[in-house]
């Protein structure tokens, strides 16, 4: 009874998370879908906690709901109180806490086997009845759901460091490329060799630890603007480990969810690749950024580069008719957001036209910037994507870039040394004005120079984008 | 090679039915706009959570006497909970602002 009983929770969850997610790759129904899984997770997660015949301790109950309550208390908080820039660190986050939860389980499970194998009636009985092919399963499912979740949890707490600034530039040690290969080689052998050996207790943290490094080495080699996709891709990690832990239990939510997350992520990674138009491949093994680039190659005269002055900007904006605004990840970091809004309000209260142009890579993850502005309620019909906005730069007056760089590099079409040639930008060019908004003179995340800067049409409005904003507003007022 | 394939024969449900999750999975996902992609990742993010019933299972069978266990199950509950209650609510409120106004 209460075994069917779990088995139709489970069944409930497992339908929940497909519809879930299919309702969230729709904006209307998005928030609902978030919100179906969620309840289906609730009903597995109680389920998994009742309906079974075991006797269980009070301790052991205790240990559980002081678990959730704590766990529910943190993350709820935590994820309540962050800023929206904060957002995709701490998806990393909590993607690497899952990974972790995967390869616990898979020690404590290693443990208890090897506790139940070396009992000798037991032990025996194993090995000579026909269940040793049942437990080279059971082995696989373990060893696999440790590496992965191991993995996936250094690898996300390495993305973290690197998107909250802590670690923001590429650690590459020489030949890194051959080095890692070697190593995941080299864990996955090791893990293999437990799989037909049986192992030992030690074996097993030596692995554990040896994925935890390997974690580390795949990801530090990774420039910032690449997080997303790496992000992404642990993401799908995770699933997997929860997907063989599915497999362990012989759970179908496990499974489900788990597969459900590794095909989509898997997915969603590839098409954030081709949104960047580089193969997954180059984003993992290609040197991006941190080698030299042939921008500067002399031949070139790159020009000189114009200041524009707040009082001289704020009547160019306030006489256009059309105006496109491009965020980047700067308009992020400086906190921008809702001066940008008030902008756009002044802007449009004058009769200008106001647009904002969303590069599908803008941020530090696809969406980043629509998140970020909805969160300073700009109209979601404002935020017009690259493919619609581009043919509007022609009769667009003034483009204000705020915080972007890679995104509109005029390098992607016209160098093909650039590390970013091929990626599709926004054509800023094509307006009659263009306005940088920017701190300094550094080159942008990919570490590149930018020729746009040195165009006749451009000019700098260099400083904060917030304070330059604000001030910029103020001036606009004062027209 | 036949422990292979008892291995598959054994597990040939499990087999179809990650085939099929696997092509539920990328079906649902086609043709998202890109405004959703982080949103989405997170909820993702989110359902893989449910590992944590694995940590709860493992709990529910330990031993009671095994302190090593009871403590590593302790932090499995804890780390899968702060994953599904953190995942949802930061996608939660990331969809929020999608709002119709």
């Amino acid at each position: 009874m209460k075994h069917n009983l779990l088995e139709i929770c489970y069944l409930i969850g497992s339908i929940t998370f497909i519809v879930g997610l299919k309702m969230m790759g729709n904006a209307k129904t998005a928030r609902k879908g978030n919100l179906i899984a969620a309840v289906g997770m609730t009903i597995a997660i109680v389920g998994t906690i009742f309906l079974h015949d075991n006797e269980v301790s009070g301790l052991v109950y205790g240990l559980i709901f002081g678990a959730i309550a704590l766990g529910t208390v943190i993350g709820w908080f935590t994820a309540k109180k962050v800023q929206m820039t904060k957002m995709p660190e701490l998806v990393s986050m909590f993607n690497g806490m899952g990974g972790a939860c995967a390869a616990l389980i898979s020690i404590i499970e290693y443990n208890h086997l090897q506790h139940t194998m070396h009992n000798p009636i037991v032990g025996a009985a194993i090995v000579l009845s026909d269940s040793m092919d049942k437990l080279y399963g059971v082995l696989i499912a373990i060893i696999a759901g440790l590496i992965i979740g191991t993995v996936s949890f250094s690898g996300s707490i390495i993305a973290y460091l690197k998107l909250n600034g802590t670690m923001a530039k590429p650690i590459r040690i020489p030949s890194y490329n051959i080095i890692n290969t070697m190593f995941m080689i080299g864990v996955l052998a090791f893990g293999t060799y437990i799989v037909f050996t049986g192992g030992n207790s030690t074996l097993l943290y030596l692995l554990f630890a040896a994925a935890i490094l390997y974690g580390i080495l795949f990801t530090i080699p990774i420039g910032g603007a690449d997080m997303p996709v790496v992000i992404s891709l642990l993401n799908s990690f995770t699933g997997l480990a929860a997907a063989f832990g599915g497999f362990l239990y012989d759970n179908k939510v496990m499974l489900t969810g788990g597969i459900l997350v590794g095909s989509a992520g898997t997915l969603l990674t590839l098409v954030m690749c081709k949104a960047m138009n580089r193969p997954l491949s180059n984003v993992i093994f290609g040197a991006f950024g941190g080698g030299t680039t042939s921008t500067d190659s002399g031949d070139q005269t790159k020009g000189s580069i114009k200041d524009v002055n707040v009082s001289d900007l704020a009547i160019l904006l306030n006489y256009s008719k059309k105006v496109v605004i491009v965020p980047g990840y700067g308009l992020a970091v400086a906190q921008a957001q809702h001066i940008i809004h008030e902008l756009e309000l002044l802007l449009e209260e004058r009769g200008v036209e106001v647009k904002y142009a969303i590069h599908p890579v803008a941020g530090r993850m696809p969406g980043h910037m629509n998140v970020l502005l909805a969160e300073s309620n700009v109209s979601y019909d404002k935020l017009v994507e690259m493919d619609d906005i581009n043919p509007e730069f022609d009769q667009t007056d003034v483009v204000l870039i705020v915080g972007a760089n890679d995104v509109v590099n005029p390098a992607a079409k016209s160098d093909p040394s650039s590390p970013i040639y091929g990626m599709p930008i926004l054509e800023v060019d094509h307006a009659k004005n263009i306005v940088v908004n920017k701190r300094s003179m550094n080159a942008g995340y990919a570490g590149i120079d930018n020729l746009l800067f040195y165009n006749p049409k451009c000019s700098m409005f260099f400083g904060d984008a917030k304070k330059a904003l604000t001030n910029l507003v103020a001036e606009i007022k004062m027209l | 090679m036949e422990t292979f394939l008892n291995l598959v024969s054994e597990h040939r449900e499990m087999i179809y039915f990650v085939a099929l999750s696997i092509f539920v999975g990328i079906e649902v996902i086609g043709s998202v706009p890109t405004v959703l992609h982080t949103p989405l990742m997170s909820g993702a993010n989110a359902i893989h959570g449910v590992v944590i019933v694995g940590a709860i299972y493992v709990m529910i069978n330990v031993d009671p006497e095994n302190i090593l266990a009871l403590i590593l199950g302790f932090l499995a509950v804890l780390l899968g909970t702060l994953n599904v209650v953190g995942g949802f609510v930061v996608t939660d409120r990331m969809l929020e602002m999608f709002k119709k106004k």
